[in-house]
Protein backbone atom coordinates (compact mmCIF):
# COMPACT_ATOMS: atom_id res chain seq x y z
CA UNK A 1 0.00 0.00 0.00
CA UNK A 2 1.49 3.83 -1.11
CA UNK A 3 1.33 6.62 0.71
CA UNK A 4 -1.71 8.16 0.23
CA UNK A 5 0.34 11.61 -0.23
CA UNK A 6 3.69 11.34 -1.95
CA UNK A 7 2.14 7.95 -3.94
CA UNK A 8 5.43 6.63 -4.02
CA UNK A 9 6.81 5.42 -0.64
CA UNK A 10 5.28 2.15 0.83
CA UNK A 11 2.85 3.11 3.76
CA UNK A 12 3.92 2.57 7.25
CA UNK A 13 1.75 5.11 9.31
CA UNK A 14 -2.16 4.19 9.23
CA UNK A 15 -4.44 6.67 10.83
CA UNK A 16 -7.77 7.13 11.62
CA UNK A 17 -9.77 9.48 12.89
CA UNK A 18 -13.34 10.01 13.12
CA UNK A 19 -14.65 13.55 11.10
CA UNK A 20 -18.02 14.61 11.61
CA UNK A 21 -19.25 11.28 12.63
CA UNK A 22 -18.17 9.01 9.36
CA UNK A 23 -14.16 7.52 9.75
CA UNK A 24 -11.71 8.72 7.59
CA UNK A 25 -8.60 6.71 7.04
CA UNK A 26 -5.11 8.00 5.73
CA UNK A 27 -1.71 6.05 5.11
CA UNK A 28 0.84 7.66 4.98
CA UNK A 29 4.91 6.74 4.55
CA UNK A 30 7.73 7.59 7.34
CA UNK A 31 8.84 10.96 5.55
CA UNK A 32 4.82 12.23 4.83
CA UNK A 33 3.96 11.06 8.01
CA UNK A 34 6.82 13.67 10.22
CA UNK A 35 6.24 15.98 7.10
CA UNK A 36 2.54 16.18 8.46
CA UNK A 37 3.66 16.24 11.83
CA UNK A 38 2.10 12.81 12.56
CA UNK A 39 3.87 12.49 15.45
CA UNK A 40 2.44 15.00 17.29
CA UNK A 41 -1.37 13.50 17.35
CA UNK A 42 -2.67 16.94 19.30
CA UNK A 43 -1.41 19.07 16.16
CA UNK A 44 -2.33 17.46 13.25
CA UNK A 45 -5.61 16.87 11.65
CA UNK A 46 -6.28 14.63 9.16
CA UNK A 47 -9.14 16.65 7.89
CA UNK A 48 -6.63 19.47 6.70
CA UNK A 49 -4.90 16.28 4.90
CA UNK A 50 -8.32 15.28 3.11
CA UNK A 51 -9.55 18.36 2.49
CA UNK A 52 -6.68 18.62 0.14
CA UNK A 53 -3.95 20.66 1.67
CA UNK A 54 -1.79 17.79 0.73
CA UNK A 55 -3.02 17.30 -2.46
CA UNK A 56 -2.04 20.56 -3.35
CA UNK A 57 0.88 20.50 -2.03
CA UNK A 58 1.89 17.44 -4.11
CA UNK A 59 0.57 19.28 -7.44
CA UNK A 60 2.94 21.85 -6.69
CA UNK A 61 5.56 19.67 -6.32
CA UNK A 62 4.84 17.97 -9.26
CA UNK A 63 4.87 20.28 -12.66
CA UNK A 64 4.25 17.77 -15.00
CA UNK A 65 0.59 16.95 -13.18
CA UNK A 66 -0.49 20.36 -12.90
CA UNK A 67 -1.75 20.68 -16.35
CA UNK A 68 -4.98 18.79 -17.41
CA UNK A 69 -3.87 16.34 -19.80
CA UNK A 70 -6.97 17.06 -22.25
CA UNK A 71 -7.10 20.91 -22.67
CA UNK A 72 -3.54 21.84 -21.44
CA UNK A 73 -5.35 24.31 -18.48
CA UNK A 74 -2.78 24.53 -15.46
CA UNK A 75 -3.16 25.06 -11.82
CA UNK A 76 -1.97 28.36 -12.28
CA UNK A 77 -4.94 29.40 -14.92
CA UNK A 78 -7.20 28.13 -11.82
CA UNK A 79 -6.14 30.33 -9.52
CA UNK A 80 -6.36 33.09 -12.08
CA UNK A 81 -9.86 32.94 -13.15
CA UNK A 82 -11.34 30.68 -10.87
CA UNK A 83 -12.54 28.36 -13.60
CA UNK A 84 -11.83 25.44 -15.41
CA UNK A 85 -10.54 24.23 -18.89
CA UNK A 86 -12.83 21.42 -19.51
CA UNK A 87 -15.09 18.34 -18.12
CA UNK A 88 -11.31 16.08 -17.86
CA UNK A 89 -10.07 19.50 -15.20
CA UNK A 90 -12.51 18.10 -12.51
CA UNK A 91 -10.38 14.14 -12.97
CA UNK A 92 -6.95 15.97 -13.47
CA UNK A 93 -7.09 18.37 -10.54
CA UNK A 94 -9.44 16.24 -8.33
CA UNK A 95 -7.65 16.13 -5.33
CA UNK A 96 -7.17 19.34 -5.13
CA UNK A 97 -10.50 20.36 -5.93
CA UNK A 98 -12.27 18.09 -3.73
CA UNK A 99 -11.30 19.85 -0.42
CA UNK A 100 -12.58 22.78 -2.51
CA UNK A 101 -15.80 21.27 -3.34
CA UNK A 102 -16.51 20.11 0.18
CA UNK A 103 -16.03 23.39 1.54
CA UNK A 104 -18.65 25.20 -1.04
CA UNK A 105 -21.36 22.41 -1.12
CA UNK A 106 -23.58 20.68 1.08
CA UNK A 107 -21.90 17.27 -0.19
CA UNK A 108 -19.63 15.91 -2.12
CA UNK A 109 -21.60 13.64 -3.91
CA UNK A 110 -24.28 14.45 -6.87
CA UNK A 111 -28.09 13.16 -5.72
CA UNK A 112 -29.62 14.96 -8.57
CA UNK A 113 -30.64 14.64 -12.16
CA UNK A 114 -29.03 12.28 -13.98
CA UNK A 115 -29.39 12.28 -18.37
CA UNK A 116 -31.36 9.94 -18.95
CA UNK A 117 -29.10 8.23 -21.30
CA UNK A 118 -26.54 7.59 -18.41
CA UNK A 119 -29.27 6.16 -15.79
CA UNK A 120 -28.66 2.50 -16.07
CA UNK A 121 -25.05 2.46 -15.69
CA UNK A 122 -25.59 4.66 -13.02
CA UNK A 123 -27.71 2.19 -11.08
CA UNK A 124 -25.13 -0.72 -11.64
CA UNK A 125 -22.50 1.55 -10.24
CA UNK A 126 -24.25 2.66 -7.08
CA UNK A 127 -25.24 -1.45 -6.25
CA UNK A 128 -21.34 -1.70 -7.54
CA UNK A 129 -20.11 0.76 -4.75
CA UNK A 130 -22.47 -0.80 -1.99
CA UNK A 131 -21.44 -4.11 -2.68
CA UNK A 132 -18.50 -3.24 -1.98
CA UNK A 133 -18.87 -1.62 1.15
CA UNK A 134 -20.83 -4.78 2.27
CA UNK A 135 -17.45 -7.01 0.73
CA UNK A 136 -14.77 -4.54 2.83
CA UNK A 137 -17.45 -4.96 6.10
CA UNK A 138 -17.66 -8.81 5.72
CA UNK A 139 -14.09 -9.33 5.37
CA UNK A 140 -13.03 -6.95 8.57
CA UNK A 141 -15.86 -8.89 10.45
CA UNK A 142 -14.13 -12.67 8.97
CA UNK A 143 -17.74 -13.56 7.20
CA UNK A 144 -15.37 -15.07 4.51
CA UNK A 145 -18.57 -17.26 3.47
CA UNK A 146 -20.59 -14.00 3.13
CA UNK A 147 -17.43 -12.44 1.40
CA UNK A 148 -17.34 -14.47 -1.17
CA UNK A 149 -21.23 -14.41 -2.22
CA UNK A 150 -20.61 -11.08 -2.55
CA UNK A 151 -17.42 -11.08 -4.51
CA UNK A 152 -19.34 -13.47 -6.68
CA UNK A 153 -21.75 -11.02 -7.27
CA UNK A 154 -19.37 -8.62 -8.32
CA UNK A 155 -17.64 -10.33 -10.48
CA UNK A 156 -21.02 -11.03 -12.18
CA UNK A 157 -22.20 -7.18 -12.33
CA UNK A 158 -18.52 -6.87 -13.82
CA UNK A 159 -19.22 -9.61 -16.86
CA UNK A 160 -22.56 -7.27 -17.56
CA UNK A 161 -20.57 -4.22 -17.92
CA UNK A 162 -17.67 -5.57 -19.75
CA UNK A 163 -20.37 -7.29 -22.04
CA UNK A 164 -21.66 -3.98 -22.92
CA UNK A 165 -18.95 -2.39 -23.39
CA UNK A 166 -18.03 -4.45 -26.31
CA UNK A 167 -21.59 -4.52 -27.65
CA UNK A 168 -21.87 -0.98 -27.87
CA UNK A 169 -19.71 0.61 -30.33
CA UNK A 170 -18.78 3.89 -28.86
CA UNK A 171 -17.86 2.35 -25.20
CA UNK A 172 -18.97 5.51 -23.27
CA UNK A 173 -17.06 6.87 -20.63
CA UNK A 174 -19.22 5.78 -18.00
CA UNK A 175 -18.99 2.07 -19.12
CA UNK A 176 -14.92 2.72 -19.05
CA UNK A 177 -15.53 3.78 -15.74
CA UNK A 178 -17.07 1.23 -14.26
CA UNK A 179 -15.25 -1.41 -16.11
CA UNK A 180 -12.19 0.32 -14.21
CA UNK A 181 -13.79 0.15 -11.18
CA UNK A 182 -15.16 -3.33 -11.57
CA UNK A 183 -11.44 -4.03 -12.40
CA UNK A 184 -9.76 -2.89 -9.12
CA UNK A 185 -12.67 -4.58 -7.36
CA UNK A 186 -11.86 -7.90 -8.70
CA UNK A 187 -8.52 -7.87 -6.95
CA UNK A 188 -9.74 -6.82 -3.06
CA UNK A 189 -8.19 -10.27 -1.58
CA UNK A 190 -9.83 -10.40 2.09
CA UNK A 191 -6.11 -10.25 3.08
CA UNK A 192 -5.72 -7.06 1.45
CA UNK A 193 -8.59 -5.55 2.73
CA UNK A 194 -7.31 -6.51 6.63
CA UNK A 195 -4.25 -4.24 6.25
CA UNK A 196 -2.15 -7.23 5.25
CA UNK A 197 0.51 -5.37 2.29
CA UNK A 198 -0.11 -6.02 -0.86
CA UNK A 199 1.83 -4.74 -4.15
CA UNK A 200 -0.26 -2.83 -5.65
CA UNK A 201 -0.82 -2.18 -9.27
CA UNK A 202 0.30 1.40 -10.49
CA UNK A 203 -2.76 2.55 -12.83
CA UNK B 1 -38.67 37.07 -35.67
CA UNK B 2 -37.16 40.68 -34.63
CA UNK B 3 -36.33 41.86 -30.85
CA UNK B 4 -38.16 44.93 -31.40
CA UNK B 5 -41.26 42.92 -31.53
CA UNK B 6 -40.32 40.67 -28.53
CA UNK B 7 -39.36 43.67 -26.83
CA UNK B 8 -42.30 45.92 -27.19
CA UNK B 9 -44.39 43.73 -25.14
CA UNK B 10 -43.65 43.36 -21.59
CA UNK B 11 -42.60 39.82 -20.29
CA UNK B 12 -44.95 37.49 -18.52
CA UNK B 13 -43.09 37.63 -15.51
CA UNK B 14 -43.52 41.32 -15.25
CA UNK B 15 -46.95 41.73 -17.07
CA UNK B 16 -48.51 38.05 -15.28
CA UNK B 17 -49.82 36.89 -11.77
CA UNK B 18 -48.32 34.61 -9.98
CA UNK B 19 -48.70 33.66 -6.17
CA UNK B 20 -48.06 36.29 -3.75
CA UNK B 21 -46.76 38.48 -6.68
CA UNK B 22 -47.01 41.78 -4.61
CA UNK B 23 -43.77 40.82 -2.46
CA UNK B 24 -42.45 38.08 -4.66
CA UNK B 25 -41.56 39.79 -7.90
CA UNK B 26 -40.36 36.52 -10.06
CA UNK B 27 -39.39 33.02 -9.51
CA UNK B 28 -36.18 32.03 -11.65
CA UNK B 29 -34.16 28.73 -12.31
CA UNK B 30 -31.11 28.47 -14.41
CA UNK B 31 -29.50 25.63 -15.48
CA UNK B 32 -26.00 25.56 -16.30
CA UNK B 33 -24.86 22.52 -18.78
CA UNK B 34 -21.83 21.98 -21.02
CA UNK B 35 -21.17 19.52 -23.74
CA UNK B 36 -19.39 16.68 -23.63
CA UNK B 37 -15.35 16.73 -24.86
CA UNK B 38 -15.56 20.17 -25.39
CA UNK B 39 -13.25 22.99 -23.30
CA UNK B 40 -15.43 25.29 -21.64
CA UNK B 41 -16.01 28.91 -23.84
CA UNK B 42 -13.69 31.02 -21.30
CA UNK B 43 -10.88 28.22 -22.36
CA UNK B 44 -12.20 27.07 -25.93
CA UNK B 45 -11.01 28.83 -28.84
CA UNK B 46 -13.12 31.20 -31.34
CA UNK B 47 -13.52 27.81 -33.61
CA UNK B 48 -14.94 25.71 -31.16
CA UNK B 49 -17.09 28.20 -29.24
CA UNK B 50 -17.98 28.81 -33.02
CA UNK B 51 -18.74 25.18 -32.90
CA UNK B 52 -20.81 24.97 -30.11
CA UNK B 53 -22.52 27.68 -30.58
CA UNK B 54 -24.08 26.19 -33.60
CA UNK B 55 -24.76 22.35 -32.44
CA UNK B 56 -26.70 24.23 -29.13
CA UNK B 57 -28.36 26.21 -31.48
CA UNK B 58 -30.15 24.08 -33.75
CA UNK B 59 -30.90 21.80 -31.07
CA UNK B 60 -32.77 24.78 -28.72
CA UNK B 61 -34.49 26.42 -31.62
CA UNK B 62 -35.62 22.91 -32.65
CA UNK B 63 -37.41 22.33 -29.18
CA UNK B 64 -41.27 22.29 -29.59
CA UNK B 65 -41.76 24.90 -26.63
CA UNK B 66 -39.21 27.65 -28.98
CA UNK B 67 -41.53 27.23 -32.09
CA UNK B 68 -42.42 31.17 -31.69
CA UNK B 69 -38.79 32.30 -30.43
CA UNK B 70 -36.03 34.97 -31.13
CA UNK B 71 -32.21 34.06 -31.91
CA UNK B 72 -29.50 36.08 -32.23
CA UNK B 73 -25.63 35.73 -32.32
CA UNK B 74 -24.50 38.58 -29.61
CA UNK B 75 -22.28 40.14 -32.11
CA UNK B 76 -25.17 41.04 -34.16
CA UNK B 77 -27.19 42.73 -31.51
CA UNK B 78 -26.05 46.30 -30.74
CA UNK B 79 -24.96 46.90 -26.80
CA UNK B 80 -28.53 48.74 -26.29
CA UNK B 81 -30.55 45.65 -27.29
CA UNK B 82 -27.94 43.45 -25.47
CA UNK B 83 -29.06 45.95 -22.24
CA UNK B 84 -32.18 45.73 -22.72
CA UNK B 85 -32.01 41.69 -22.33
CA UNK B 86 -30.08 42.34 -19.28
CA UNK B 87 -32.65 44.75 -17.47
CA UNK B 88 -34.98 42.23 -18.43
CA UNK B 89 -33.22 39.60 -16.55
CA UNK B 90 -33.10 37.53 -19.69
CA UNK B 91 -29.48 37.66 -20.25
CA UNK B 92 -26.75 38.19 -17.52
CA UNK B 93 -24.44 41.10 -17.83
CA UNK B 94 -21.49 39.09 -18.13
CA UNK B 95 -23.37 37.61 -20.99
CA UNK B 96 -24.05 40.88 -22.81
CA UNK B 97 -20.55 41.12 -22.92
CA UNK B 98 -19.78 38.31 -25.11
CA UNK B 99 -18.92 39.08 -28.71
CA UNK B 100 -18.48 36.36 -31.11
CA UNK B 101 -19.30 32.48 -30.50
CA UNK B 102 -22.37 33.86 -28.26
CA UNK B 103 -25.96 33.72 -28.77
CA UNK B 104 -29.37 34.26 -26.99
CA UNK B 105 -32.17 32.22 -28.03
CA UNK B 106 -35.92 33.13 -25.76
CA UNK B 107 -39.23 32.29 -26.73
CA UNK B 108 -41.92 35.08 -27.14
CA UNK B 109 -43.22 35.25 -24.05
CA UNK B 110 -40.23 35.65 -22.66
CA UNK B 111 -40.53 32.69 -20.38
CA UNK B 112 -37.41 30.90 -21.49
CA UNK B 113 -34.52 31.99 -22.78
CA UNK B 114 -31.01 30.20 -23.38
CA UNK B 115 -27.37 31.70 -23.26
CA UNK B 116 -25.09 30.16 -25.46
CA UNK B 117 -21.15 29.87 -24.38
CA UNK B 118 -22.27 32.48 -21.61
CA UNK B 119 -19.52 30.98 -18.59
CA UNK B 120 -20.70 27.54 -19.48
CA UNK B 121 -21.61 26.19 -23.02
CA UNK B 122 -25.44 26.72 -22.43
CA UNK B 123 -27.09 28.47 -19.32
CA UNK B 124 -31.04 28.01 -19.96
CA UNK B 125 -33.65 29.47 -17.53
CA UNK B 126 -37.21 30.27 -16.62
CA UNK B 127 -38.92 32.87 -15.01
CA UNK B 128 -42.36 33.61 -14.29
CA UNK B 129 -44.20 36.08 -11.95
CA UNK B 130 -44.76 35.38 -8.39
CA UNK B 131 -43.43 32.46 -6.18
CA UNK B 132 -43.63 29.57 -8.16
CA UNK B 133 -39.99 28.04 -8.18
CA UNK B 134 -41.48 23.97 -8.42
CA UNK B 135 -43.92 25.46 -11.90
CA UNK B 136 -40.72 27.48 -12.97
CA UNK B 137 -38.08 24.42 -12.21
CA UNK B 138 -40.61 21.81 -14.15
CA UNK B 139 -40.50 23.81 -16.92
CA UNK B 140 -36.96 24.14 -17.26
CA UNK B 141 -36.56 20.96 -16.19
CA UNK B 142 -38.53 19.10 -19.20
CA UNK B 143 -36.72 21.52 -21.51
CA UNK B 144 -33.37 20.09 -19.97
CA UNK B 145 -34.40 16.77 -21.07
CA UNK B 146 -35.99 17.20 -24.35
CA UNK B 147 -32.31 18.58 -25.23
CA UNK B 148 -30.83 15.55 -23.21
CA UNK B 149 -31.88 13.76 -26.67
CA UNK B 150 -30.25 15.35 -29.17
CA UNK B 151 -26.98 16.92 -26.85
CA UNK B 152 -24.61 14.79 -24.73
CA UNK B 153 -24.08 16.82 -21.66
CA UNK B 154 -20.90 16.60 -19.62
CA UNK B 155 -21.75 14.19 -16.62
CA UNK B 156 -19.64 12.89 -14.11
CA UNK B 157 -20.48 9.93 -11.76
CA UNK B 158 -19.77 11.46 -8.49
CA UNK B 159 -20.23 15.21 -9.16
CA UNK B 160 -22.83 15.21 -11.95
CA UNK B 161 -23.49 18.44 -14.22
CA UNK B 162 -19.93 19.19 -14.77
CA UNK B 163 -19.21 23.45 -14.99
CA UNK B 164 -16.76 25.73 -15.72
CA UNK B 165 -17.03 27.40 -12.21
CA UNK B 166 -16.82 24.84 -9.36
CA UNK B 167 -19.49 26.74 -7.61
CA UNK B 168 -22.40 25.44 -10.21
CA UNK B 169 -21.06 21.83 -10.35
CA UNK B 170 -23.55 19.26 -9.48
CA UNK B 171 -27.20 20.21 -10.38
CA UNK B 172 -26.15 23.55 -12.24
CA UNK B 173 -28.91 25.10 -11.00
CA UNK B 174 -29.73 28.27 -9.44
CA UNK B 175 -33.02 29.12 -8.62
CA UNK B 176 -33.94 32.34 -7.20
CA UNK B 177 -37.13 34.75 -6.25
CA UNK B 178 -36.49 38.25 -6.54
CA UNK B 179 -38.48 39.80 -3.75
CA UNK B 180 -39.45 43.20 -2.88
CA UNK B 181 -38.38 44.25 0.98
CA UNK B 182 -39.33 47.86 1.55
CA UNK B 183 -40.85 47.10 5.17
CA UNK B 184 -37.53 44.68 6.30
CA UNK B 185 -35.66 48.07 4.62
CA UNK B 186 -37.60 50.87 6.79
CA UNK B 187 -37.55 49.03 9.37
CA UNK B 188 -33.68 47.74 9.49
CA UNK B 189 -34.12 44.29 9.48
CA UNK B 190 -33.16 43.43 6.08
CA UNK B 191 -29.24 43.19 7.26
CA UNK B 192 -30.32 40.46 10.08
CA UNK B 193 -32.31 38.46 7.29
CA UNK B 194 -29.51 38.31 4.60
CA UNK B 195 -26.88 37.65 7.02
CA UNK B 196 -29.05 34.46 8.39
CA UNK B 197 -29.94 33.44 5.20
CA UNK B 198 -26.27 33.31 3.88
CA UNK B 199 -25.17 31.35 7.14
CA UNK B 200 -27.30 28.47 5.86
CA UNK B 201 -26.07 28.13 2.12
CA UNK B 202 -28.77 30.56 0.51
CA UNK B 203 -27.85 34.34 -0.68
CA UNK B 204 -29.50 37.16 -0.91
CA UNK B 205 -28.24 40.00 -3.71
CA UNK B 206 -29.09 42.53 -5.53
CA UNK B 207 -31.16 43.80 -8.72
CA UNK B 208 -29.11 41.94 -10.85
CA UNK B 209 -27.29 39.21 -8.84
CA UNK B 210 -23.69 38.64 -7.84
CA UNK B 211 -21.65 41.92 -6.94
CA UNK B 212 -24.54 44.31 -8.12
CA UNK B 213 -26.06 46.73 -5.36
CA UNK B 214 -29.71 45.98 -4.21
CA UNK B 215 -31.86 49.13 -5.75
CA UNK B 216 -35.55 50.13 -5.24
CA UNK B 217 -35.38 47.06 -2.34
CA UNK B 218 -35.75 44.44 -4.43
CA UNK B 219 -33.49 41.51 -3.04
CA UNK B 220 -32.71 38.45 -5.20
CA UNK B 221 -32.83 35.44 -2.86
CA UNK B 222 -31.10 32.00 -4.65
CA UNK B 223 -29.27 29.06 -3.38
CA UNK B 224 -25.54 29.30 -3.19
CA UNK B 225 -25.00 25.36 -3.25
CA UNK B 226 -25.35 23.29 -5.70
CA UNK B 227 -23.50 19.83 -5.03
CA UNK B 228 -25.17 17.55 -2.57
CA UNK B 229 -28.80 17.98 -2.90
CA UNK B 230 -31.08 16.48 -5.57
CA UNK B 231 -32.87 19.75 -7.10
CA UNK B 232 -35.56 19.19 -5.29
CA UNK B 233 -34.30 19.44 -1.76
CA UNK B 234 -32.36 22.56 -3.17
CA UNK B 235 -35.59 24.55 -4.38
CA UNK B 236 -37.48 22.98 -1.41
CA UNK B 237 -34.57 24.69 1.00
CA UNK B 238 -35.33 28.09 -0.70
CA UNK B 239 -39.13 27.77 -0.81
CA UNK B 240 -39.26 27.73 3.35
CA UNK B 241 -36.91 30.32 3.57
CA UNK B 242 -38.35 32.73 0.50
CA UNK B 243 -41.56 32.14 2.52
CA UNK B 244 -40.17 32.96 5.72
CA UNK B 245 -39.07 36.48 4.56
CA UNK B 246 -42.56 37.00 3.17
CA UNK B 247 -44.26 36.77 6.49
CA UNK B 248 -41.24 38.85 7.99
CA UNK B 249 -42.08 41.30 5.25
CA UNK B 250 -45.86 41.08 6.11
CA UNK B 251 -44.62 41.51 9.57
CA UNK B 252 -42.68 44.42 9.24
CA UNK B 253 -45.31 46.55 6.96
CA UNK B 254 -47.96 45.76 9.83
CA UNK B 255 -45.82 47.12 12.21
CA UNK B 256 -44.87 50.38 10.47
CA UNK B 257 -48.43 50.91 10.05
CA UNK B 258 -49.25 50.45 13.59
CA UNK B 259 -46.00 51.86 15.24
CA UNK B 260 -44.59 54.14 12.35
CA UNK B 261 -47.92 54.98 9.93
CA UNK B 262 -46.65 58.89 9.68
CA UNK B 263 -43.28 58.01 8.51
CA UNK B 264 -44.76 55.49 6.31
CA UNK B 265 -47.30 57.65 4.83
CA UNK B 266 -44.21 60.29 4.78
CA UNK B 267 -42.32 58.45 2.77
CA UNK B 268 -45.15 57.44 0.14
CA UNK B 269 -46.59 60.88 0.14
CA UNK B 270 -42.62 62.12 -0.76
CA UNK B 271 -42.09 59.72 -2.96
CA UNK B 272 -45.40 60.73 -5.17
CA UNK B 273 -44.75 64.12 -5.18
CA UNK B 274 -41.25 63.87 -6.26
CA UNK B 275 -41.68 61.57 -8.75
CA UNK B 276 -45.07 63.40 -10.13
CA UNK B 277 -42.66 66.92 -10.27
CA UNK B 278 -39.08 65.67 -11.38
CA UNK B 279 -37.47 66.80 -14.67
CA UNK B 280 -33.96 65.13 -13.93
CA UNK B 281 -34.14 61.69 -11.83
CA UNK B 282 -31.41 59.03 -11.93
CA UNK B 283 -32.45 55.73 -12.34
CA UNK B 284 -30.96 54.57 -8.88
CA UNK B 285 -33.34 57.76 -7.30
CA UNK B 286 -36.50 56.40 -9.14
CA UNK B 287 -36.43 52.64 -8.19
CA UNK B 288 -35.88 53.50 -4.96
CA UNK B 289 -39.04 56.09 -4.66
CA UNK B 290 -41.25 53.54 -6.98
CA UNK B 291 -40.53 51.04 -4.38
CA UNK B 292 -42.64 53.19 -2.30
CA UNK B 293 -45.30 54.44 -4.77
CA UNK B 294 -45.54 50.09 -5.32
CA UNK B 295 -45.99 49.69 -1.43
CA UNK B 296 -48.34 52.16 -1.54
CA UNK B 297 -50.36 50.45 -4.06
CA UNK B 298 -50.30 46.99 -1.72
CA UNK B 299 -51.02 48.98 1.00
CA UNK B 300 -54.67 50.23 -0.76
CA UNK B 301 -53.31 53.83 -0.95
CA UNK B 302 -53.52 53.82 -4.76
CA UNK B 303 -56.07 51.91 -6.88
CA UNK B 304 -54.86 48.67 -7.72
CA UNK B 305 -55.28 49.01 -10.74
CA UNK B 306 -52.04 51.31 -11.41
CA UNK B 307 -50.24 48.38 -10.19
CA UNK B 308 -48.78 47.12 -13.26
CA UNK B 309 -48.29 50.86 -14.27
CA UNK B 310 -46.10 50.88 -11.37
CA UNK B 311 -44.29 47.20 -12.25
CA UNK B 312 -43.44 48.31 -15.72
CA UNK B 313 -41.91 51.55 -14.19
CA UNK B 314 -39.20 49.75 -12.27
CA UNK B 315 -38.09 48.36 -15.91
CA UNK B 316 -38.99 51.49 -18.35
CA UNK B 317 -37.07 53.68 -16.29
CA UNK B 318 -33.71 51.66 -16.67
CA UNK B 319 -31.21 53.15 -18.59
CA UNK B 320 -31.39 50.98 -22.06
CA UNK B 321 -35.42 50.81 -22.08
CA UNK B 322 -35.71 54.49 -22.23
CA UNK B 323 -33.76 54.74 -24.82
CA UNK B 324 -35.59 51.47 -26.86
CA UNK B 325 -37.93 53.44 -28.62
CA UNK B 326 -35.57 56.21 -29.83
CA UNK B 327 -34.04 56.45 -33.26
CA UNK B 328 -31.22 57.93 -31.61
CA UNK B 329 -27.66 57.32 -30.62
CA UNK B 330 -26.64 56.83 -26.87
CA UNK B 331 -28.21 59.36 -24.70
CA UNK B 332 -25.59 61.11 -22.18
CA UNK B 333 -26.68 59.98 -18.56
CA UNK B 334 -28.49 63.83 -18.09
CA UNK B 335 -30.68 63.44 -21.20
CA UNK B 336 -31.67 59.87 -19.75
CA UNK B 337 -32.50 61.75 -16.22
CA UNK B 338 -34.75 64.21 -17.73
CA UNK B 339 -36.22 61.63 -20.15
CA UNK B 340 -37.04 58.95 -17.32
CA UNK B 341 -38.66 62.08 -15.18
CA UNK B 342 -40.86 62.64 -18.14
CA UNK B 343 -41.91 59.30 -18.53
CA UNK B 344 -42.42 58.79 -15.30
CA UNK B 345 -44.51 61.89 -14.46
CA UNK B 346 -46.32 60.70 -18.09
CA UNK B 347 -47.38 57.95 -16.46
CA UNK B 348 -48.42 58.56 -12.89
CA UNK B 349 -50.62 61.87 -14.15
CA UNK B 350 -52.99 58.77 -14.53
CA UNK B 351 -52.38 57.73 -10.94
CA UNK B 352 -54.82 59.55 -8.19
CA UNK B 353 -52.56 61.04 -5.03
CA UNK B 354 -52.41 58.86 -2.02
CA UNK B 355 -55.51 58.07 -0.29
CA UNK B 356 -54.81 58.06 3.20
CA UNK B 357 -57.86 57.37 4.54
CA UNK B 358 -57.88 54.20 3.28
CA UNK B 359 -54.89 52.63 4.71
CA UNK B 360 -55.65 49.69 6.73
CA UNK B 361 -55.24 50.41 10.01
CA UNK B 362 -55.79 47.18 11.68
CA UNK B 363 -58.40 46.70 14.01
CA UNK B 364 -58.09 50.25 15.49
CA UNK B 365 -60.66 52.54 14.06
CA UNK B 366 -59.11 55.61 13.47
CA UNK B 367 -59.09 56.93 10.13
CA UNK B 368 -57.49 59.75 9.85
CA UNK B 369 -53.41 60.42 9.80
CA UNK B 370 -53.18 62.24 13.19
CA UNK B 371 -54.65 60.25 15.06
CA UNK B 372 -52.68 57.21 14.06
CA UNK B 373 -49.49 58.99 14.89
CA UNK B 374 -51.14 59.91 18.29
CA UNK B 375 -51.71 55.97 18.76
CA UNK B 376 -47.77 55.50 17.72
CA UNK B 377 -46.55 58.14 20.44
CA UNK B 378 -48.77 56.47 22.80
CA UNK B 379 -47.09 52.92 22.11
Amino acid sequence: MFCDVCKSKEATVFLTQIVEGKMQKVNLCEGCSKEKGVNDPTGFALADLLLGLGAAQEIDKNPAGNRCPVCGFSQADFKKTGRLGCSACYDAFAEGLSGMLKNMHRGSIHTGKVPAKLRVGRLRNKEMTELQASLQKAVQEEQFEEAATLRDRIRKLEEESHAEAILSQEPSAEVNRIASITQSLGTVEPAQALGVPKPRKQS
Amino acid sequence: MKLSRIIANTGEWLSGAGPHDQIVVSSRVRLARNLKGKPFPGWAKKAERVAVLEEIRTAVEQLPEMEESFSEKLDDLSSLEKQVLVERHLISREHAAKGAGSAVVMNTSQTLSFMINEEDHLRMQAIRAGLQLDQVFAMINQTDSELEDTLDFAFHNDLGYLTACPTNVGTGMRASAMMHLPGLVMSEQVNKIINSVNKIGLAVRGLHGEGTEAMGNLFQVSNQTTLGETEEEIIGRLNKVIFQILEHEQNARQILLQQRAETLLDQIGRAYGILCHAHSITSKEALNLLSFIKMGVDLGLFPSNNRLHVDELFIETQPAHLQKGLQVTKLGAEERDSLRAALIRAKLKQMPEPEIGKIPTNGSSTTSTSSTSETSEES
